[in-house]
């Protein structure tokens, strides 16, 4: 199995960490979870940084680590590239020092034409003489996504890289972790506690409570499962897959085709065929019996209920299948009696917002 | 005798054992206090008090304990003489051994305070990028504790220049051999030779200032560049 494929055990004073999970070989995967969950210490697990962790770790079908067999590869063996939580960079060294240290100690002979290229993909070529004390907060994370991959690694650990970030930062980031994913044929650990990057980022989630993975698997599937935590919150959302598929050139409306239907929303114009992804909170959706056509509300689609759970005093959240595509609606206790929803009911979701995320 | 011609062995002889024994300082103190900053072992504390012993004890009862066991029938002082079959005590080499120790403290706890300040991140930072341990020991933990390293060395070296009591125990007062300095200045004294002990003493006191005064326009050289 390609792919890593992960367990750990460790106990540090009254904390004890207990996660077991797998992921595939390619792809972001997202450790997610309250703070002080353990998401930072397991990621250092698979690192080797916490050398009394036990466990098997395997990566690519090599074994990296195995507490019975007495196998650890020290960390420095581990072809991993790091990214820590406040993009930890060698300050005694420049840029270019910085990017070379880890280049000059890779396995495989990096060519002068693959420092270029991910020197101009980081956009950090200005940066190459300068100190990284001088750096902002957006540039030190480019440089230190640029130092990790310059390592040659076979996977990527990102350590909540937007979480020490302000807001213009975050959103200048945003496009090299996309490209990242879309680009980077090797895995990606992404450790963040916001499910609003998660979602737009990781197609994978391991989801933790503190010491323990509480579950695993495809991002979609666990958004929108009513047994995990992540559904009955606040920002339950669901996350659609869709491409664009025209323009409404009169209202300036995108309209974007998902296997239950067409969801138009205000946007401008993306080139056709783009593939997005949209995020559609369980609040924003409104169950309706009927197809009402005077409303204001456009996207309106036919989906079956698939599973009710009241988890509230005075409401409940609803799983929705429409043409495949999973969706979630935060309703009230009242209106499930009152509509007589149940699992199967044919019903219809007024959707009122629905946030791109490309 | 005229009163300035004064013999300037005694300056040579000092330097050349504070060069010599700041090298071996240098060699015996980065892996101790490099040790003492990470290690978790039950012997930090007594290593650290043991090696910070000389700053409380008076030289004196080094130096007696020193010449106890330099002396040929003590245990460092049989193992020499087995060795190069010469003596230690009240031997050049002898007061290198005695300088070492006595500022070992010196250069010890400065280099730990600094090798503690760098703390795990830039290691860690390291290792992800393929460095070994002794690899980032020399790359990254050396480097960024230089201004504790310059700092260590200078107090090291200053240290043993001004240093007496241990010298005056174990060296004796041999000249061109362990006559140092402050022993020459001190025999100056005794000697009532107030301007000999004048310009020897003056001469030490510049020579400390210069000394300070250089590494702390070092430290804020390094200081402004970051490091």
């Amino acid at each position: 199995m390609s792919g890593i494929d992960a367990h750990f055990m460790l106990r540090r004073g009254d904390f004890m960490l207990e996660a077991t999970f797998q992921t595939p070989a390619s792809g972001v995967t997202a450790l997610f979870g309250p703070s002080g969950c353990g998401k930072s210490t397991l990621l250092n697990c698979i690192a080797g940084l916490e050398p009394a962790a036990r466990g098997t770790l395997r990566v690519n079908d090599e074994l990296w680590q195995d507490s019975e067999l007495r196998v650890f590869v020290p960390a420095h063996r581990r072809r991993v590239g790091y990214v820590f939580q406040d993009a930890g960079l060698l300050a005694h060294l420049s840029v270019r020092g910085n990017l070379e240290y880890g280049m000059r100690r890779a396995l495989r002979v990096r060519s002068r034409a693959t420092f270029s290229r991910t020197v101009e993909w980081a956009g950090i070529g200005p940066l190459l003489g300068r100190r990284v004390q001088g750096l902002s907060g957006g540039e030190r994370s480019r440089v230190a996504m640029a130092c990790a991959l310059l390592r040659d690694p076979v996977m990527l650990l990102m350590d909540e890289p937007l979480a020490a970030l302000d807001a213009r930062s975050r959103a200048e980031l945003l496009p090299f972790l996309e490209r990242l994913r879309d680009e980077l044929p090797i895995p990606v650990l992404y450790v963040s506690h916001a499910i609003d990057e998660v979602a737009r980022l990781a197609d994978h989630l391991v989801n933790l409570e503190p010491g323990r993975v509480v579950a695993h698997g495809n991002l979609r599937e666990m958004l929108t499962r009513l047994d995990l935590a992540l559904a009955r919150s606040d920002e339950a959302a669901a996350i659609l897959d869709a491409t664009v598929a025209g323009y409404d050139e009169q209202f300036q409306l995108a309209l974007l085709a998902f296997p239950g239907g067409r969801l138009a929303i205000p946007q401008q114009r993306l080139p056709e065929g783009t593939a997005v992804r949209v995020r559609i909170l369980a609040r924003d959706v409104s169950l309706s019996l009927e197809h009402h056509r005077n409303t204001s509300i456009l996207n309106i689609f036919p989906v079956r209920v698939l599973e009710i759970t009241e988890d509230r005093p005075a409401q409940a959240i609803v799983k929705l299948d429409a043409s495949g595509a999973s969706l979630l609606a935060r309703v009230t206790r009242r209106s499930v009696h009152s509509l007589g929803l149940g699992p199967g009911a044919e019903i219809y979701a007024q959707i009122k917002s629905v946030a791109l995320l490309r | 005798m005229n009163a300035l011609a004064i013999d300037l062995t005694p300056v040579w002889l000092t330097l050349r054992l504070a060069l010599i024994s700041t090298a071996f300082l240098f060699v015996i103190g980065t892996p101790v206090a490099w040790w003492l900053a990470r290690t978790r072992s039950f012997l930090k504390l007594p290593v650290e008090s043991v090696v910070a012993l000389p700053l409380v004890l008076p030289p004196t009862v080094l130096g007696f304990y020193l010449l106890l066991g330099l002396a040929p029938t003590g245990p460092l002082g049989k193992a020499w003489h087995a060795i190069s079959g010469g003596s230690l005590a009240f031997s050049f080499s002898g007061l290198v051994i005695g300088s070492v120790l006595y500022s070992l403290p010196f250069v010890v706890q400065p280099l730990q305070n600094a090798f503690e300040a760098i703390g795990e991140r830039p290691l860690r930072v390291a290792a992800m990028l393929g460095a070994g341990p002794v690899d980032r020991f020399f790359t990254v933990a050396l480097p960024l504790a230089r201004r504790g390293l310059v700092t260590a060395l200078t107090l090291g070296f200053a240290h043993t220049v001004g240093e007496f009591g241990v010298v005056l125990m174990i060296g004796g007062n041999i000249p061109g051999k362990t006559q140092v300095l402050s022993i020459a200045i001190y025999d100056h004294v005794e000697a009532l030779e107030y301007t000999r002990a004048h310009v020897l003493s003056a001469g030490l006191l510049i020579f400390s200032f210069l000394v300070m005064f250089i590494v702390h326009l070092t430290n804020r050289r390094l200081q402004a560049r970051g490091l």
